[in-house]
C-alpha cells in the first residue's frame, strides 16, 4: 500500500489545540500534511454528525483535539467533544467501520511537541490500517496494489 | 413522553437493502426529546446507512426530511411531493407515527427505524423512565401521585409484595420499589391511613383488556 | 365454621396446626408428586402443593392436588395472581373444590425474570388482596367476581402469605391488616431464622387485635448447609438469615452441618410456641422432605390431632 496517503481531519479547539498547531509550527516541528486542521471555537463544539460526515466524505481518520481535562475554556466541552467520539465509535461498530478511524486527543496551548506527536502517531495508525473501506474506489486499487 | 431507541443497524440495514433510495423521516416531538429519531439522528443514520452501503459499492441514497410530528394527518401529507421520488421510507417516529405514514402511503414500503419503548418521563438528562401504561382508569389520586401499574413489576394495587428490599423491586435492584415510593409520599401527604383501604380488583375494559381503543371527541369531530 | 377443612377444623379446636409442602415435579409423571408426598403422611394435618414455583414451569398445582386428595392426604392448593386470569382462577377453584380439596393459598407469585420463562407475559389480572376477597365472596356470597351466583359454590379455607421480614416494615403488619380485611382466614409466612424480629412483628400483629382473626402458621425452613444459609442470606429478596446463624453453623464439620440446621430448626419452633398469637408451623423442607417426619416429633407436635 505505497501509494496510499491517509486523508485526516483533525478538529482542533481554539484555545488549546489549534494553538498548541500554532506554537508546532513556530517551533519548526514538522508532522505529515495529511493532517488537515479545522478550528473550532471549542471541540464540544465538534458533533457526532460532523465526525461522520468527515468518514462519508472519504476521510481515512478523524480526530477532535481539545484541552486537557479541567481546562476546557468553556468548562466541559472536551467531556462532550469525547462522549460524542465514544458514540461514532459505537456507530461506526455498528455497520462495519473500524472504530479506531476517529479519535479524541487532549493538550494544552504550550504543547507543540504534543501535537505534531499525535499527529504523526495517527496518521501512521491510519496509513497501517488502510484507506477508508467508504472509498470503494481506493480500496480497490490498494487491495490491487498489495496483490 | 413516549421513548424509543434506534433498532440495531444490522436490522435497519436489512430493511433498505433491496432498495436505491429511501425517505428517512424524523419526527420533532417525542423522539426528538429522547435522542432518537429528531433531526440530529436522521443526520447521523442518513450517514451510517450510505457509509455502509458505500463499503458494499451499491448505490445508495438518503433523503431526510423532519416532520413536527408524525401522529397527526396534516403533517403526513407534507410527504406528497417527496415521497414519489423513493423507493421506500425509513420512520424514526415512533410506532404511531409509522403507521400514519403507512396508512396515507400505501403503496410505499414503510419500515420502522426505532423501537418504541414506553411513556415516561426524564429522571436526569439522558435517563428516561417508565411512568405510565395508559390503563384508561389512573389512580394516581390516592396513591400519591406514584403508579403501581406501570411501576409496580407485578402491577399490584395492594401492595409490597414480600420481595421488596431496601425500597427496590426484587427483580433488580436498579428498580424502585413502586409501593416504597407511594408509602412514602403517602406519609409526606399525612395520608398513610389511605393505605389501610384495599382498592378493589381493576376494571380493565379502560385500557387494553376492552381491545383497542379510540377517544371520539363530538364537539370537535368535523 | 367456614368450611368443612379439616385444617380449619384443627385449628379451631385450638391445636397447634402443622402444614408442610410439595412441590410438583418438572414434567408430567405422577409417581414423582406421589413418592414425595408419601413422606409427609401422619406428621402434618395439610400440605401446600405451590404453584410454578419460582416461575419455573412445573405440574399444575391442581392436578398434584388431586393426586394428594386421592392418596388420603389434605392438600391445600396455592394459587398466583401471576400466570392466570380472574376467569381461569375461578374455573380451577371450581375445579379443585369438585376434588374435595377445601383449602387454598392466595398468592402474587415470584417475578418471571427468576425463572425459566423470562419471556413470559405476566397476567397480574388481581393482586393477592383483591384474590382473597373474590374467594370469600364466591365462598360466602356464592357469587363470581362478576357478580352472577354460582351454581355450586366452593367453601374453600383461605390461606395467604405474610412476610415480617420484607421491607418496608412499618408496612408489613398494615399489609396483613388489609388481607384480613379481605377476609383471609389462615397466614404462612416467610420462613424464619431471625426470630426477634418475627416476635416484634407479632407485637405488632396482636397490638391491632389481628392475632384475633386470622390464624398465623410460623414457616420454618432447616438449613442443610452453611452454604445454604449464606445463600438464603445473600440472595433470596425478603429473607432475613442473622449473622450469628450463618456463623453457628458454619462454625460446625461439614458432616454435622445439616444436623445442626434440624437443632436450629427444631429451636426456632419452641421459641415460636411461646409467641402469643401463633397457631401453628408450616414447614417447608424444600427438596429435603423427609425431614418433616423427624422435625415434627423433636418438636413435640406428634401425633397430630384427629377432628372429624
Amino acid at each position: 500500500m505505497q501509494n496510499f496517503e491517509p486523508v485526516i481531519v483533525a478538529f482542533c479547539c481554539h484555545y488549546c489545540a489549534y494553538t498548541a498547531a500554532d506554537m508546532a509550527g513556530s517551533k519548526r516541528l514538522s508532522y505529515p500534511p495529511n493532517v488537515k486542521i479545522i478550528r473550532v471555537p471549542c471541540s464540544g463544539k465538534v458533533d457526532a454528525i460532523h465526525l461522520m460526515k468527515a468518514l462519508q466524505k472519504g476521510a481515512d481518520g478523524v480526530y477532535v483535539a481539545g484541552c486537557l481535562d479541567g481546562d476546557c475554556h468553556f468548562k466541559t466541552g472536551n467531556i462532550r467533544a469525547a462522549r460524542h467520539v465514544d458514540s461514532v465509535k459505537k456507530l461506526l461498530d455498528e455497520i462495519g467501520i473500524e472504530k479506531e478511524r476517529v479519535e479524541m486527543f487532549s493538550m494544552s496551548a504550550g504543547m507543540g511537541e504534543k501535537f505534531a506527536e499525535v499527529a504523526s502517531e495517527f496518521t501512521e495508525k491510519i496509513r497501517k490500517l488502510g484507506p477508508n473501506p467508504v472509498n470503494r474506489t481506493a480500496f480497490a486499487e490498494a487491495r490491487q496494489a498489495v496483490g | 413522553m413516549i421513548t424509543a431507541e434506534r433498532k440495531p443497524m444490522e436490522e435497519l440495514t436489512e430493511y433498505v437493502r433491496p432498495f436505491g433510495r429511501i425517505l428517512l423521516v424524523g419526527c420533532n416531538e417525542c423522539v426528538t426529546v429522547c435522542a432518537a429519531g429528531g433531526r440530529k439522528e436522521v443526520g447521523l443514520l442518513s450517514s451510517a446507512l450510505q457509509m455502509h452501503f458505500m463499503k458494499e459499492g451499491k448505490p445508495f441514497e438518503v433523503n431526510e426530511l423532519t416532520l413536527e410530528r408524525q401522529c397527526d394527518p396534516e403533517y403526513v401529507e407534507e410527504l406528497v411531493p417527496h415521497i414519489n421520488q423513493v423507493d421506500a421510507v425509513l420512520s424514526m417516529a415512533c410506532g404511531c407515527g409509522v403507521q400514519e405514514i403507512a396508512r396515507r402511503y400505501k403503496e410505499k414500503p414503510v419500515f420502522p427505524a426505532v423501537n418504541t419503548k414506553f411513556m415516561g418521563a426524564s429522571e436526569s438528562q439522558g435517563i428516561w423512565a417508565e411512568r405510565c401504561q395508559g390503563c384508561g382508569d389512573c389512580v394516581l389520586g390516592i396513591t400519591g401521585g406514584v403508579c403501581p401499574i406501570a411501576r409496580c413489576s407485578k402491577q399490584l394495587l395492594n401492595g409490597p409484595c414480600g420481595g421488596s428490599t431496601k425500597g427496590k423491586c426484587e427483580i433488580d435492584p436498579g428498580v424502585d420499589c413502586a409501593w416504597q415510593l407511594i408509602w412514602d409520599r403517602l406519609k409526606a401527604l399525612g395520608k398513610s391511613d389511605l393505605y389501610e383501604n384495599n382498592i378493589p380488583a381493576k376494571d380493565w375494559r379502560s385500557g387494553r383488556g376492552g381491545g383497542p381503543r379510540k377517544i371520539i371527541r363530538e364537539d370537535l369531530a368535523s | 365454621m367456614k368450611t368443612d377443612s379439616i385444617l380449619e377444623k384443627i385449628l379451631a379446636a385450638g391445636h397447634l396446626a402443622v402444614t408442610s409442602e410439595c412441590g410438583p415435579p418438572r414434567g408430567a409423571l405422577p409417581d414423582k408428586v406421589k413418592q414425595k408426598a408419601e413422606l409427609l403422611r401422619g406428621c402434618v394435618d395439610a400440605v401446600n402443593v405451590t404453584d410454578n414455583q419460582t416461575a419455573m414451569v412445573r405440574m399444575s398445582s391442581l392436578a398434584a392436588c388431586i393426586f394428594l386428595r386421592q392418596m388420603g392426604l389434605n392438600p391445600i392448593l396455592q394459587m398466583v395472581t401471576r400466570d392466570r386470569n380472574r376467569l381461569s382462577m375461578q374455573s380451577d377453584i371450581l375445579g379443585a373444590y369438585s376434588h374435595e380439596i377445601d383449602n387454598m393459598l392466595c398468592l402474587s407469585g415470584d417475578h418471571p425474570r427468576f425463572g425459566d420463562h423470562p419471556m413470559a407475559a405476566n397476567v397480574h389480572d388481581i393482586d393477592s388482596v383483591q384474590f382473597i376477597d373474590m374467594v370469600r365472596v364466591m365462598r360466602d356470597e356464592g357469587k363470581f367476581q362478576g357478580g352472577e351466583a354460582i351454581d355450586g359454590p366452593p367453601k374453600m379455607f383461605i390461606g395467604a402469605a405474610a412476610n415480617p421480614f420484607a421491607d418496608p416494615f412499618e408496612l408489613r403488619v398494615a399489609r396483613l391488616a388489609k388481607k384480613v380485611k379481605a377476609g383471609v382466614d389462615f397466614i404462612q409466612t416467610q420462613c424464619i431464622y431471625n426470630v426477634d424480629k418475627f416476635a416484634k412483628w407479632m407485637e405488632g400483629v396482636r397490638d391491632r387485635g389481628l392475632h384475633e382473626q386470622v390464624y398465623i402458621l410460623a414457616g420454618i425452613t432447616p438449613m442443610k448447609s452453611a452454604g445454604m444459609a449464606r445463600y438464603m442470606k445473600n440472595k433470596v429478596p425478603g429473607m432475613d438469615v442473622p449473622d450469628e446463624l450463618v456463623k453457628r453453623i458454619a462454625g460446625v464439620p461439614k458432616e454435622k452441618q445439616a444436623d445442626e440446621g434440624i437443632k436450629i430448626c427444631i429451636e426456632t419452633i419452641e421459641r415460636c410456641k411461646e409467641i402469643e398469637g401463633v397457631n401453628g408451623f408450616h414447614i417447608m423442607a424444600i427438596e429435603w422432605e423427609q425431614k418433616v417426619p423427624e422435625i415434627v416429633e423433636q418438636a413435640g407436635l406428634l401425633p397430630r390431632p384427629s377432628v372429624n
